[in-house]
């Protein structure tokens, strides 16, 4: 495999983006990260992009985004493995440079959400778990990471105050970041007496419903030190995936998917945890930023709440966790979610996170853990500076 | 959402009557069924039908429920863990949701579990009822 | 004859009390309750209808038959007037539950709260032809009652399920007989969500008539007199029709008690004689003779003779007893929690 880099980044306004449309939120996330590089031409596109049919009828994906990028006749191909299809993007990206396939592939990701209600987002995000042996009783995501919440609680004694913990500490970082959606600060008192979506989840535990997208550019290193811009090494790719239901889980309170993907990601980079610094990681629910925290092995099972609230994941703390502002307050578009957790690696990595957010000290090493539905897929990337 | 007639039919024996996979070799029972084994990749097994006791091992209250349960919320969703060791995901039902607890014995219940609006299907299946018999 | 082989029952476990309704309509309680003779009804929660009652209830009934594979059974009727569908039958989803499907005759019975005796007639008949070894009677509703209507203090839920069978029987049936009329007492128009009747005509020509008819007709044809009886069920409208017509036909209270349910679970419509019939069996003794006789408006009874045999003691306690479902594990709610459930609330949909 020959070296493969980030060498450019680009992402459109976050939020509920009215103004732009499927196709228009691609272009703009696609272009800047473009200039940004300052690549002449791609060799080929990767979308992910979770549901263009259930959110906006327009299936055909990587096809579109070309096309409206000016560059019909691109190879290009959308990516879904549910809310991890944005990493998922970025490893097929990685694997095209890494084998040699290509040289400058353009690893992005694109969800538009706001244009079908509230019902019509619940049933389409319905789709990243199992339709016939959990929505069709009732489930909805909340209430699956709640129960994965419960039963963390009663056997590790993981409480509400270490879940609203997390949301603050990303509503704290993400309050410096340009592109969040919900750019300002918040309280645990405020996240507690929120309205409960689904026990023990309160509204402020729970990640938004977010226009927006992502785009990066992967090449070789070579080409990257031609391009004169600021690089960093993917020097790690790990997937996994688990039982799609959460009944069927060995263990209930880990995402074992999240572990083994890990695992393959340091194996492949010759690197250990202890090498890292940062992390970003899938917090669409408070609980879920402890769960995969304790399953990534940064904390024994259990330990990841009282850490948190020690302030140990904060920006200037041990091991900062989600600078961006997480999906809580940065905003999840399902499908560029992945793209712009190596984005926000990147640009910590080579001292570009704007805002005030930039991460002391200088890390070398960051990591991002992406994932979809309750856990039945995750995907872990590591980068080093060059 | 509405489920085409064609996905409820075909769901009719899992949903109805609890129907499991048995594998041959290892003699473990999965629920949906399945035609090949996890891990051993067996495909030689027998339909046998789930134990209707068993207990909750996690939940939640639903208090913000999607629109076609609007009118069920809040309801109570709950991992039940069966006599014979199968899981699955059940509605709770004839029970405040204040009282589902880890641990609560349960029987799993024939119950309407969707309808579509005012004319189109019935679904049925099955939801947890605190065992008090 | 043939005869029950199991039988079983099930009630929601849901309860408003005649003062809640009242208060709504600024009825007299007290009034309704010494009138009806009856204080409180079952309500089944959204999720329970005629059909998820009559598969809970038959579950119980296979318990109680011990041998009978689902696959023998050639028949399966359901009488209700509250089955889902207008169109497409409740019994069918109840045999693919049971495991009774392909190899079953069904179709779906309406004679207003004798459709599930009128079921169990069929059933046991299709046994006693020959034509097959196990037949389903089922009786089941979860009838409405209109707002401020007098039936709405009284139109509850509930099922029983009937086994028939020609041996191995829990209680034989001795003989019957159906008497019926054309009789304008209470209807339910096609799409209309109530029913309507005709006030104090169902009474006396209409109730007490027609169980009269069935029932004298019955004794006198098998030659057996009200003392001869251990227990004797009547339809319950209410607590007070049955007591009256029982005790002009010559039974007494202490017969009536054991199938006297309507006080605390309110008219189950098709369900009330048949569900009378299974808290019966449950605290009846071998040999111990039952008069059973429903009505139905529109208007006909069906009478029965059961005799219970030494089966009884085996199988009573293999699954819950009726009065058990009556009497424990109840709460009670509200109107507007009852409103919601029965769907009385209107919505856009």
């Amino acid at each position: 495999m020959r070296d493969v880099c980030i060498v450019g980044a680009g992402m459109s306004k976050w939020g509920e983006v009215w103004r732009r449309s499927f196709r228009q939120l691609f272009v703009d996330a696609a272009t800047a990260a473009i200039k940004d590089s300052g690549v002449d031409h791609l060799d080929s596109l990767y979308v992910g992009c979770m549901s263009g049919g259930l959110f906006a009828q327009q299936e055909h994906v990587g096809a579109i985004c070309a096309d409206y990028l000016g560059m019909a006749g691109l190879p290009a191909m959308r990516v879904e493995s549910a809310c991890a299809s944005g990493g998922m993007a970025l490893r097929a990206a990685f694997i095209e440079v890494g084998s040699g396939v290509s040289d400058i592939v353009m690893a992005s990701g694109l969800e538009k959400m706001t244009d079908v209600d509230g019902d019509g987002a619940t049933a389409a995000l319905a789709g990243a778990a199992d339709q016939e042996y959990e929505v069709f009783h009732g489930a909805t995501f909340p209430g699956l990471y709640a129960m994965m919440a419960h039963a963390h609680m009663a056997k590790y004694g993981t409480t509400s105050e270490m879940m609203a913990a997390v949301a603050v500490k990303n509503h704290h970082n993400g309050a410096m970041n340009p592109v969040a959606q919900y750019p300002f600060e918040i309280t645990v008192e405020g996240v507690l007496n929120s309205v409960m979506v689904a026990d023990p989840l309160h509204i402020l535990d729970c990640s938004p419903i977010t226009d927006g997208a992502a785009a990066a550019i992967v090449t070789t290193e070579e080409i990257a030190k031609k391009l004169g811009k600021p690089y960093v090494k993917i020097i790690g790719s790990g997937v996994a995936t688990d039982t799609i239901a959460l009944a069927q889980r060995d263990d209930m309170t880990t995402i074992k998917a999240a572990t083994i993907a890990a695992d393959r990601a340091f194996k492949m980079a010759g690197k250990k945890l202890s090498d890292v610094q940062f992390t970003e990681v899938h917090d669409c629910f408070t609980i879920s930023e402890l769960v995969i925290l304790e399953s990534l092995g940064l904390y024994e099972p259990g330990k990841a709440g009282p850490a948190t609230l020690a302030g140990e994941t904060a920006l200037d703390g041990k091991f900062p966790v989600n600078s961006s502002g997480g999906l809580k307050c940065k905003g999840h578009p399902v499908g560029a979610t992945g793209v712009a957790q190596a984005i926000e690696v990147f640009k910590q990595l080579t001292g570009q996170a704007e805002g005030g957010r930039q991460i002391p000290g200088s890390p070398k090493v960051g990591m991002t853990h992406n994932m979809g539905g309750s856990g039945a897929s995750s995907v872990v990337h590591i980068m080093e500076v060059a | 959402m509405t489920m085409f007639s064609s996905r409820s039919w075909r769901e009719f024996p899992q949903r109805y009557r609890l129907e499991a996979s048995k594998f041959k070799k290892s003699g473990k029972t999965y629920y949906p069924p399945r035609d090949v084994e996890p891990v051993t990749g067996d495909t030689e097994q027998e339909i046998v039908r789930l134990p209707d006791i068993g207990k909750v091992v996690t939940y939640t209250v639903i208090r913000i429920a999607p629109g076609q349960w609007g009118d069920e919320g809040p309801y109570a969703l709950a991992i039940v863990e069966l006599t014979d060791g199968t899981r699955l995901m059940a509605q709770m039902t004839d029970c405040n949701v204040d009282e589902v607890k880890i641990g609560m014995e349960v029987r799993m219940e024939f119950r309407r579990i969707q309808a579509e609006g005012s004319a189109g299907v019935l679904s049925y299946g099955h939801k947890a009822v605190p065992k008090w018999f | 004859m043939a005869g029950i082989v199991g039988y079983g029952a099930h009630v929601p476990r849901h309860r408003i009390k005649v003062e809640e309704i009242a208060k709504v309509w600024g009825a007299d309680a007290p009034s309704y309750k010494k009138g009806l003779m009856l204080r409180e009804k079952s309500v089944p929660p959204p999720d329970m209808d005629t059909i998820t009652l009559s598969v809970e209830a038959t579950r119980r009934a296979l318990i109680r038959a011990q041998n009978v594979d689902p696959k023998d059974i050639g028949a399966i009727y359901i009488g209700s007037e509250s089955h889902p569908y207008a169109v497409k039958p409740s019994g069918t989803t109840v045999a693919e539950a049971i495991g009774a499907t392909p190899d079953i005759h069904c179709a779906d019975f309406e004679f207003a709260c004798k459709a599930g005796s009128e079921a169990m007639f069929v059933a046991m008949s299709h046994v006693d032809a020959g034509h097959m070894d196990y037949a389903l009677g089922i009786a089941a509703d979860t009838s409405q009652g209109a707002p401020s209507d007098a039936l709405e203090f009284s139109a509850a839920a509930g099922a029983a399920a009937f086994i028939m069978g020609k041996e191995n029987l829990i209680a034989e049936c001795v003989d019957t007989h159906s008497y019926m009329t054309d009789m304008p007492d209470f209807w339910r128009r096609e799409h209309e969500f109530y029913p309507q009747h005709a006030g104090r005509f169902t009474g006396e020509e209409a109730y007490f008539a027609t169980t009269k008819g069935a029932s004298n007709a019955l004794l006198k044809k098998s030659g057996m007199k009200p003392a001869d009886f251990k227990y004797a069920i009547f339809h319950q409208p209410n607590g007070k029709f049955p007591q009256r017509v029982s005790r002009e036909l010559g039974f007494t209270q202490e017969q009536i008690d054991p199938g006297w349910l309507a006080p605390r679970l309110g008219n189950t419509y098709s369900g009330a004689s048949p569900i009378g019939l299974s808290a019966t069996l449950d605290v009846s003794d071998p040999g111990d003779m039952i008069f059973m006789c429903s009505y139905g408006s529109g208007a006909g009874a069906d009478s029965f003779i059961w005799k219970v045999t030494d089966r009884i003691n085996e199988v009573r306690d293999l699954t819950v007893r009726t009065h058990k479902l009556l009497d424990e594990n109840v709460t009670y709610i509200d109107y507007g929690t009852y409103a919601k459930f029965r769907h009385k609330i209107k919505k856009n949909y």
